[in-house]
């Protein structure tokens, strides 16, 4: 049995991503997805080796022929997304409004109305110094990020399976909409990662609000726990209302930033840091 | 007159939302202009956190159409599901099975032209909520949340920026982190955007593919960096390369990372970061004779 693991946060910026990294330099026999698509970063610190590229399918690209078109305005006025506009005359459709529904291209009486698929999107399998990585980088303000992190969560489940390995760790995206979905839909495990401060908090409710209806096995970890003690514990209670154990408090440690800086996990960079010691532990306890 | 500014970043907890905030209360205390907060951090709204006093005015419920099957009049013909590009409707003719997942709708409509036997009829369901808020000074807030399971932070996010586009004055609109579609929903229909940002490797990775959106979608923007003194110079040198505009580096300092945490508003309490807010608005209403 292949045992998934996604770390989490609701808000971003609680160090989902530098912890993420930190588990991976503990880890043996895994392998490792960036599921935040629309800003990877883990390839930051893992400096991945690519060994395959794949195009990946997004949304449509809608266009009118103008030399076709009628001006007939059948398909702004069916477009529920106020996508397309007139401009100089002729119907346009504005990209970023654009839904890729294709109402508009089938309900258009002279078939002025074309649309293409968008291949802005790349996924890779790539080797790093701690085991295989699967990633992604999505064009900017593309739709299906959902799909692309199926995809490439599959990809990681095949090569574990492949190579006879026992765990895949995913580094999630932030926010609780539809790539949080994707990265948390069938795993074993989900570890979130928060910070003492009143957003953390507010986000926290939020988030075990989305991991309560998957009915998963849920961890929570403090990060830079001493910034805001009062607040931290004001997070432990509402997470033991919650039922959600609170595995560990990391201290905040400047050496988290320098160790980013340098491309390196914190455990490579400080291996007797007291961040690395808790890191240790969240390890053991999550892989138990 | 009205002007929009969207803040965005990228990478999240950079202090999106204590740029948000801190700028209302400045252009609020100091600019003739009446000015409002949108949080269309949909999935995380945390605007209304830094309002101590908020009172709440009113609400409303964002819904949008989703489609219902009248088994008796459906032909099981698959025409509905052929036409729904979110695979949102199943249908399997030798089974007479016929369904719609209300989660992977859009709303688009296309189904409905799709069907000629009068089987689909559309229901309002609730996705979210938009509620306002009086914060004190200025003209208010307009937070927008998406209820929890959904996957629907555009439609959410639509409707508030709907709801709130004939504001007269400055809206300020807090998006969400990352570059995706609900980034470009906030980002879209603004005449300036603020990139928050911090001096490290994943601030400035993260910085290049915000500022890729901002130039594709025609935005004028600058740049305020955050918790400076913190990871490198790369960031800078970026910037003075590509020339962007810096608009403030707001220095990290513990102390201003407790009184964060604790939900304050910096600008009240220090004179200084009042200051960089002050510097901030001055930067981008005064070119625009604000």
């Amino acid at each position: 049995m292949i045992r998934e693991i996604t770390v989490l946060s609701g808000k971003g910026g609680t160090g989902k991503t530098t912890v993420t990294a930190a588990l991976a330099a503990l880890a043996k026999t895994t392998v490792f997805s960036d599921c935040d698509v629309d800003a990877a970063d883990l390839h930051l610190l893992l400096h991945p080796e690519i060994i395959e590229a794949y195009p990946f399918e997004s949304g449509w690209k809608v266009s009118i022929d103008k030399d076709v078109c009628t001006s007939c305005g059948m398909c702004a006025e069916a477009c529920r997304f106020n996508a397309i506009h007139l401009h100089h005359g002729s119907f346009v459709v504005d990209p970023y409004q654009c839904e890729g529904c294709r109402l508009c291209e089938r309900i258009c009486p002279v078939s002025a109305i074309t649309s293409q698929r968008s291949m802005n999107n790349f996924w890779y399998v790539s080797d790093t110094r701690f085991g295989p990585l699967v990633h992604a980088q999505m064009g900017p303000g593309e739709e299906n990020s959902g799909k692309l992190v199926t995809t490439v969560r599959k990809k990681a489940k095949e090569i574990a399976e492949d190579l006879n390995f026992s765990l895949i760790l995913n580094d999630g995206p932030p926010g609780i909409g539809c790539p949080v979905i994707s990265s948390i839909t069938g795993v074993d495990t989900v570890v979130m990662i928060t910070e003492p401060s009143s957003s953390g908090l507010h986000d926290v409710e939020r988030l075990v609000g989305l991991t309560g209806k998957f009915n998963l096995e849920t961890f929570a970890v403090i990060n830079k726990y001493d910034l805001h003690p009062e607040m931290g514990r004001k997070i432990e209670k509402k997470l033991a209302t919650l039922g959600v154990p609170l595995i560990a408090k990391i201290p905040f440690d400047e050496n988290m930033v320098n160790s980013m800086v340098w491309g390196k996990t914190i455990i490579e960079f400080d291996p007797n840091a007291e961040s690395t010691r808790i890191l240790r532990g969240i390890w053991e306890t999550i892989t138990k | 007159m009205s002007y929009k500014i969207a803040i965005a970043s990228g990478k999240g907890g950079t202090g999106k939302t204590t740029v948000a905030v801190n700028l209302y209360n400045v252009i609020a205390k100091y600019h003739e202009q009446d000015v409002l907060l949108v949080d269309c951090d949909v999935e995380e709204p945390n605007d209304l956190l830094f309002f101590s006093g908020a009172k709440r005015l009113d609400g409303e419920v964002v819904s949008h159409r989703v489609p219902e099957l009248d088994l008796d009049r459906c032909t099981f013909c698959r025409k509905c599901s052929e036409y729904c590009e979110f695979n949102a409707i199943t249908v399997i003719p030798p089974v007479k099975f016929a369904a719609v997942n209300p989660d992977l709708c859009h709303s688009c409509g296309a189904c409905l032209y799709a069907c000629k036997d009068h089987a689909l009829v559309e229901k309002r369901v609730g996705i979210g909520e938009l509620t306002r808020y009086d914060i004190g000074l200025g003209a208010g807030l307009v937070e927008g949340k998406m209820n929890v399971g959904l996957a629907l932070q555009t439609p959410v996010i639509r409707y508030i920026k709907d709801k709130t586009r004939d504001f007269n004055g400055i809206a300020l609109y807090d998006a969400p982190p990352g570059t995706s579609c609900s980034v470009v929903s906030t980002v879209a229909d603004s005449d300036y955007v603020i990139l928050v940002t911090e001096p490290t490797p994943f601030g400035l990775h993260d910085l290049r593919l915000a500022a890729g959106i901002a130039r594709e979608m025609g935005k004028p923007f600058g740049v305020v960096v955050n918790k400076t003194g913190i990871g490198n110079n790369d960031l800078y040198e970026y910037l003075e390369q590509e020339g962007i505009a810096l608009l403030a580096g707001i220095p990290f300092k513990k102390e201003y990372a407790e009184k964060y945490a604790g939900g304050a508003l910096l600008s009240d309490a220090y004179g200084e970061y009042e200051a960089f807010f002050k510097t901030i608005a001055n930067n981008i209403l005064k070119s625009k004779g604000l």
